[in-house]
């Protein structure tokens, strides 16, 4: 039978299969970071069992550190206490762990790619919605909760259901301005916010094919968006030269061997999905979104929807809702809308080639004077690239405020975030109500967007400026 | 777990779609080591003032909001983070089921492993809750996957089996699946690992 590429991987760690029950299946990769594992390790202490395969599991602090001089203690007394407590329990565990003062500490969806532990045909999880990135590998990668995360530690095993598979087929050539951000803010905006809600996605297409590793992260990170468990994309030359030679990759003839056995991965000629749905990459534009969810988007010189045409009841006052919380009007263009903040960083866009871009835009030009740009390096690693490229002086040069590795803005844990009512534009993936501060609201959009939108302090379409 | 038993409750109406956990308990929340605590901040920027007070308007600070034990919400309750605290807070609050015409899946599989059920029904019966009057109670039972109306309406919802013996055993997963050490050696003793453990 022919099958999909989350077929293959699916069916590889398959540890016990049953009628009637789900099925077990074996966890390659357990990543973990301070926000959703305190409980599990408490519940592990409780029981008093060990972490069954802590050389398959890596921490890293991420979400509550502060994005300030990290030779400096952490203020706040319990977002202190949560990094220690990760401290303490990798260590009474014996689980390798890149933390505050790691020279790998960064986001966990930046630092598994770049030291080489997420590879193509694994299975990778963490307590993080956002583990879909990893799936630009080919590995079948998605977030879980903190009792499923006690489950892997203790077991390195998952209960599972096979998903249904949907494929995202993105064919064409994208015009320039438009990224990897887009092709993702395109397809939530089509399918919806629950669109694609407990599938797996593929995402095939020549659009696809041509995007760098960073590009294909970007896409599948926001699976997750719309809903879907996982994105994956077939494993292949780029895959390849991606990993090849990064530490925790394999070497020599393992490295050969892994190889074939990669090759294997992608998906069986004829092989069916439930589900399919095309996005022209030759037509597509630049996105952002305007509401409160991330399937509330539209091109950059579109206008804010009009909610007086939806027929639906519940979904015209979803729509009401979200333009009274951004405080927008129907029917308006939403390019020229004032912002306060521009955020660059987050698992979605905050590798050496979204800072590049960025870069790129602002170099030798200044921000607008009303508006605060942060931009926040992704890991240890990006930022040291990014010094290499001499970076750091363009974001500073421009008036940016560029900041240490973490999660920053784009979860607001760690006291980076929106005053009440301020306007952002965000290269993170959720635009959700007070994601990025209590009464803040936020446009998502692609670097290249988010630094032009810098610039002029309005919303603006990168191609106007470049 | 404690095992599930059947119970009867007034309805809490949340009339709005695609309920996201980042309402449902704010990320700045998650900053705690415990599970416990979460309530006081279910849905709070919905639920407080900047300085603190109640929003008088909002359902959970109103009388029918409180003491229920089901939460009725709009199409693809839960979406967004895989934070547990969700189902910790709305079970902490009092909540042992929430009623939707569909649930993002990561907070579903959270909600089981709390004990918190998650009713799908179909959007004729979901308006059929959201019209029912103030006081009117519906009765939730997982051995016979129903909801009863008021008006004696038998609502059939999905549950899979296996989720559905832990919840009513008061089963825990991790249990079961400890019990599945051999087969997991098993499958460890044929596994190609490709992780270059020997690196820094």
């Amino acid at each position: 039978m022919q099958r999909t590429l989350s077929q293959k991987v699916w069916d590889n760690h398959l540890v016990r299969e049953e009628a009637g029950s789900p099925s077990l299946i074996y966890i390659d990769l357990h990543l973990v970071h301070e926000v959703t594992s305190p409980q599990a390790f408490s519940g592990l202490r409780a029981r008093g069992i060990k972490v069954r395969r802590p050389d398959l599991t890596v921490a890293t602090t991420d979400h509550s550190i502060p994005t300030s001089d990290r030779s400096l203690p952490i203020l706040d007394p319990i977002a202190r206490n949560q990094v220690e407590q990760l401290a303490k329990n990798c260590q009474e565990f014996g689980i390798p762990h890149y933390g505050v003062h790691s020279e790998h500490q960064g986001i966990v969806h930046v630092i598994g790619p770049e030291l080489g532990f997420t590879q193509p045909g694994m299975t990778v999880v963490c307590g993080d919605s956002h583990t879909a990135t990893h799936g630009a590998f080919g590995a079948l990668a998605f977030g879980i909760g903190t009792s499923e995360v006690e489950n892997v530690l203790a077991t390195q095993c998952l209960l599972q259901r096979p998903s249904k598979t949907f494929k995202v087929n993105v064919d064409g050539v994208l015009k320039p301005g438009v990224t990897a951000k887009d092709i993702i803010l395109a397809f939530c905006a089509k399918v919806g916010v629950g669109g694609a809600t407990a599938t797996v996605l593929e995402y095939t297409g020549s659009a696809i094919r041509s995007l760098s590793m960073e590009g294909r992260m970007t896409v599948c990170n926001m699976s997750i968006e719309a809903g879907a468990r996982a994105g994956l994309i077939a494993p292949d030359d780029t895959t390849f030269e991606y990993l090849h030679g990064r530490p925790f990759a394999p070497k020599g003839a393992d490295w050969d061997a892994a190889v074939a056995r990669w090759k294997q991965l992608p998906t069986d000629e004829g092989a069916t999905f439930d589900r399919e749905v095309s996005i022209d990459g030759d037509t597509l534009e630049p996105m952002i979104t305007w509401g409160t969810n991330p399937g509330m988007g539209v091109s950059i010189n579109g206008a804010v929807p009009d909610p007086s045409g939806i027929a639906d009841a519940l979904e015209r006052e979803n729509v009401v809702k979200a333009l009274q919380y951004m405080g927008l009007e129907a029917g308006k263009p939403i390019a020229g809308r004032p912002v306060n903040v521009v955020f660059i960083g987050s698992c979605t866009n905050s590798r050496i080639s979204d800072l590049r871009a960025a870069a790129a835009v602002l170099k030798g030009r200044k921000v607008n004077p009303n508006v605060r740009v942060m931009v926040v390096p992704g890991s240890m690693e990006v930022k040291r690239q990014a010094i290499a490229e001499g970076l750091p002086e363009v974001f500073r040069e421009a008036g940016c405020d560029y900041r240490e590795p973490g999660c920053s803005m784009c979860i607001a844990m760690n006291g980076d975030q929106l005053q009440p009512g301020e306007y952002s534009v965000s290269t993170s993936n959720r635009n959700f109500e007070g994601r990025q501060g209590k009464g803040g609201r936020t446009f998502l959009a692609s670097p290249l967007t988010a630094a032009a939108t810098a610039l002029t302090g309005v919303v603006t379409d990168v191609r106007t400026i470049l | 777990m404690t095992p599930f038993v059947p119970f009867e409750s007034r309805v809490v109406p949340m009339p709005n779609n695609n309920i996201d956990t980042d309402q449902i308990i704010p990320a700045r929340f998650l900053k705690t080591t415990s599970k416990e605590g979460l309530d006081k901040n279910l849905f709070c920027d919905w639920r407080y003032n900047a300085d603190g007070g109640e929003k008088a308007d909002f359902i959970l600070n109103t009388p029918r909001g409180k003491g229920a034990a089901v939460l009725l919400a709009g199409d693809n309750f839960g979406c967004g983070s895989s934070r547990e605290h969700a189902p910790w807070a709305l079970t902490q609050f009092g909540f042992r089921a929430v009623i939707s015409t569909s649930f993002a899946d990561i907070f579903k599989q959270n909600a089981m492993k709390n004990s918190l059920i998650p009713i799908v029904v179909s959007p004729e019966i979901s308006a059929k809750l959201f019209a029912l009057p103030e006081d009117a109670k519906v009765h939730v039972d997982l051995a016979s996957q129903t909801l009863t109306l008021p008006d004696g309406t038998k609502v059939e919802y999905p549950v899979d089996s296996f989720s559905k013996t832990c919840m009513i055993e008061g089963i825990d997963e991790l249990g079961w699946i400890l019990k599945q050490a051999p087969a997991i050696e098993a499958y460890e003793a044929t596994r190609t690992s490709t992780l270059n453990t020997l690196a820094d």
